[in-house]
C-alpha cells in the first residue's frame, strides 16, 4: 500500500507539470546558462585541470547534479505552503504513515529531477558534450538523480519541519544550496580544492552524486558502489529526519 | 462542564447506543495557554452534531486531537470506538476532513483532486472511478471536473473538498468552518450537499461553525464551547428553552423576542461572537491569518 501512495505523489506532480509546463522552461535556463557561458569560457581559458576531458564535458554532470538539488531543495517551501493552504493537513488525516509522505514526496522531486535533466543533457549533447548513449547507463543516471533528490528533498522537508514558514526556509535554502554546490566536485575536481574543502566534499552527498554521473555519462573512474551506498544511506537518513520532524508542520 | 438537565438526561438514556465519537476529560495546552481544558464530549452515530463557539473557543485544537493531527496528552478521545492515541491508523480510516482553509489543489483539475484521496486512502483500482464520479456527481461537479480547480469559485471548492472527503466512504464527516466566507446562495449550496449525502449515507457529521442560523437549521445536537470548555449541549432546541427571559435579553432591548441560538451563544460565550474578545484571551495568530485567507479567497 505503501507504494502505491508513493506513486499517487508522484503521479500528482507530473498532472501538475502537465497542466503547467512553464517550471519546466523556466528551470531549463540556469543550466543553459551554467554550460553556455562558464562551461565555455573555462573550457576556452583552461583554467580547472580536468585531464583529458574537455572541461564543458566535465562540467555537464555536475549542472546536471545541481538543477537536481535545486528541484529539491526547494520541496520544504512547497510542503510548508501545503500546511499552510491546508492539503497537507487533509493528506496527514488519510491512513498514511508519514514516512510514505514523505518518500512520495522526495521520489516526486526525483521524477523532475530526472525531466530536469533529460533538458539538460539535452543541451549538453547540442553543445558537443560527448556524452553516453547507452540505455543501461542512462538508467542509471536516472537511478542516481533520483536519489540524489530525494536526499536533497528531505534535507529541505527536514529544515521546514524545523523553521515552520516559508521566509525562514527560503532564507535557508539559498543560504545551503551555493555551500552544497560550491563544496562539492561539480565545478572542479577534487584535488585542485584545499585540504578543508576536500573534507567538506567527502561529507557533500552531491559530490557522490556528480561522481556516479560523470561515471556513467563520460565513462571516467567512478566509485559507483560507494556513490550508491552513500546517496542510500543520506536517503533513508534524510526520510527518517523529515518523518519525525512532519508532525510539526501538524500543528 | 455545563451541561443541560434534560441534555444529561437524555444522554444517560443513551449510553447504551454506539458513539460516533466520545471525548472525555480532553486537554491540550499550547505552552502556558490552554486551548482545550476538560472537553467532554458525545457524538451519536448517525446524528449531525455542531460545535458551536467564537475564535479561540478551542474548537479547532479539539478537532485536531480528534482527526489524530495532535496528540492526546490528557484524556480519552474515540472514533467508533477506536482509541485516537493508540490506534491512529484506525481513527483515520474512518474520517472524511474538510478543514477551514480551502485545501484543494489548485495546480489539479477536480477529478484529479478526489483520484488523489482515492488513492491514498486505498479504495480498490476497479472500483475508484465509479466512486470519484459519484462523489462528484453527489456534489454536483460532474460537469466541471476536468477543470482546474484554481478556476473554481469558493463554493465550488468547498463541495470539491467535500468529495475528496467523500470518496473514501467515511463513517464520520468532520468539517471545520465549511462555510467559512460563502454568500449566503453557496452557503445553502453547501449544505444542501451535506444533508443529501448524510441522509443517502446516514454518516455521522461534526461541523464547527460560527454561524448560528445554520446550527439551528442543520444540526441535531451542538456543544457551545468557550476558553476551551464546553458551556452547555443539547439540541438548538434544549438550549434556547433552557434560557430564562432575563438571560436572553438582548442590547436592543428586544427581550419580548423568543430567544435565539444566538442568545444562547451570546449569554455563554459574552461579547465573543465578534471574536475580539475570545482572540485576546486564546486565540491563535495563526487561525485568524488562516480564518482571513480562506475568506479572502472565497472573496
Amino acid at each position: 500500500m505503501v507504494p502505491a501512495r508513493m506513486l499517487a505523489m508522484c503521479l500528482v506532480e507530473l498532472q501538475k507539470l502537465r497542466h503547467d509546463r512553464t517550471e519546466l522552461y523556466t528551470r531549463a535556463v540556469q543550466p543553459a546558462l551554467w554550460l553556455l557561458i562558464f562551461g565555455e569560457t573555462f573550457t576556452r581559458i583552461r583554467a580547472i585541470p580536468t585531464g583529458d576531458v574537455p572541461y564543458l564535458d566535465f562540467l555537464a554532470p555536475g549542472i546536471i547534479a545541481q538543477s537536481a538539488m535545486f528541484i529539491a531543495i526547494f520541496y520544504g517551501i512547497m510542503i510548508i505552503w501545503e500546511r499552510d493552504s491546508g492539503v497537507l493537513t487533509k493528506l496527514l488525516v488519510t491512513p498514511t504513515p508519514r514516512s510514505a509522505l514523505v518518500i512520495g514526496k522526495a521520489v516526486a522531486a526525483g521524477v523532475k529531477a530526472v525531466i530536469q535533466a533529460v533538458v539538460v543533457i539535452l543541451i549538453a549533447a547540442a553543445l558537443g558534450v560527448s556524452l553516453t548513449w547507452n540505455p543501461l547507463k542512462l538508467t542509471g543516471v536516472a537511478l542516481v538523480v533520483v536519489l540524489g533528490s530525494a536526499f536533497f528533498a528531505c534535507l529541505s522537508m527536514s529544515i521546514a519541519g524545523i523553521v515552520l514558514t516559508r521566509d525562514r526556509l527560503m532564507g535557508i535554502g539559498q543560504a545551503i544550496t551555493m555551500p552544497l554546490f560550491f563544496g562539492s566536485n561539480a565545478l572542479y575536481p577534487v584535488a585542485v580544492m584545499p585540504g578543508w574543502l576536500q573534507a567538506v566534499s567527502r561529507a557533500n552527498p552531491l559530490s557522490y552524486e556528480v561522481d556516479a554521473l560523470r561515471g556513467l555519462l563520460l565513462g571516467t573512474p567512478a566509485h559507483l558502489g560507494l556513490d550508491l551506498a552513500v546517496l542510500v544511506f543520506a536517503d533513508v537518513l534524510g526520510i527518517v529526519a523529515a518523518s519525525a520532524l512532519m508532525g510539526r508542520l501538524a500543528r | 462542564m455545563a451541561v443541560t438537565g434534560q441534555a444529561q438526561h437524555e444522554r444517560a438514556a443513551d449510553t447504551a447506543e454506539p458513539r460516533a465519537l466520545r471525548c472525555s476529560g480532553l486537554r491540550y495546552s499550547f505552552g502556558s495557554t490552554r486551548a482545550v481544558d476538560g472537553v467532554d464530549l458525545d457524538v451519536r452515530t448517525g446524528e449531525v452534531f455542531g460545535l458551536l463557539g467564537p475564535n479561540g473557543a478551542g474548537k479547532t485544537t479539539a478537532i485536531r486531537v480528534i482527526t489524530t493531527l495532535l496528540p492526546v496528552p490528557a484524556g480519552m478521545v474515540e472514533v467508533f470506538g477506536h482509541d485516537c492515541a493508540r490506534e491512529r491508523m484506525a481513527v483515520r480510516r474512518l474520517l472524511g476532513y474538510v478543514p477551514q482553509q480551502l485545501s484543494a489543489d489548485g495546480g489539479l483539475t477536480g477529478r484529479e483532486n478526489v483520484a488523489l484521496f482515492a488513492r491514498v486512502f486505498d479504495v480498490p483500482r476497479r472500483e475508484r472511478t465509479a466512486r470519484i464520479e459519484a462523489v462528484l456527481a453527489a456534489v454536483g461537479l460532474s460537469e466541471s471536473a476536468d477543470r482546474l480547480a484554481s478556476t473554481y469559485s469558493g463554493g465550488m471548492v468547498r463541495r470539491l473538498e467535500l468529495a475528496q472527503a467523500l470518496v473514501s466512504a467515511p463513517r464520520l464527516l468532520i468539517l471545520d468552518e465549511p462555510t467559512i466566507g460563502l454568500d449566503p446562495i453557496a452557503r445553502t449550496n453547501v449544505w444542501g450537499h451535506i444533508t443529501q449525502v448524510r441522509e443517502a449515507t446516514g454518516m455521522t457529521v461534526l461541523v464547527t461553525t460560527h454561524h448560528m442560523d445554520e446550527a439551528e437549521q442543520y444540526c441535531d445536537r451542538v456543544a457551545l464551547m468557550h476558553h476551551g470548555r464546553i458551556q452547555a449541549a443539547g439540541t438548538p432546541q434544549e438550549l434556547r428553552n433552557g434560557l430564562t427571559p432575563a438571560e436572553s435579553a438582548r442590547p436592543g432591548g428586544q427581550s419580548a423576542m423568543p430567544p435565539t441560538l444566538e442568545d444562547v451563544f451570546r449569554h455563554y460565550a459574552g461579547s465573543g461572537l465578534d471574536g475580539r474578545e475570545s482572540t485576546e484571551d486564546g486565540g491563535d495568530f495563526r487561525d485568524v491569518r488562516r480564518t482571513r485567507r480562506t475568506a479572502s479567497r472565497v472573496g
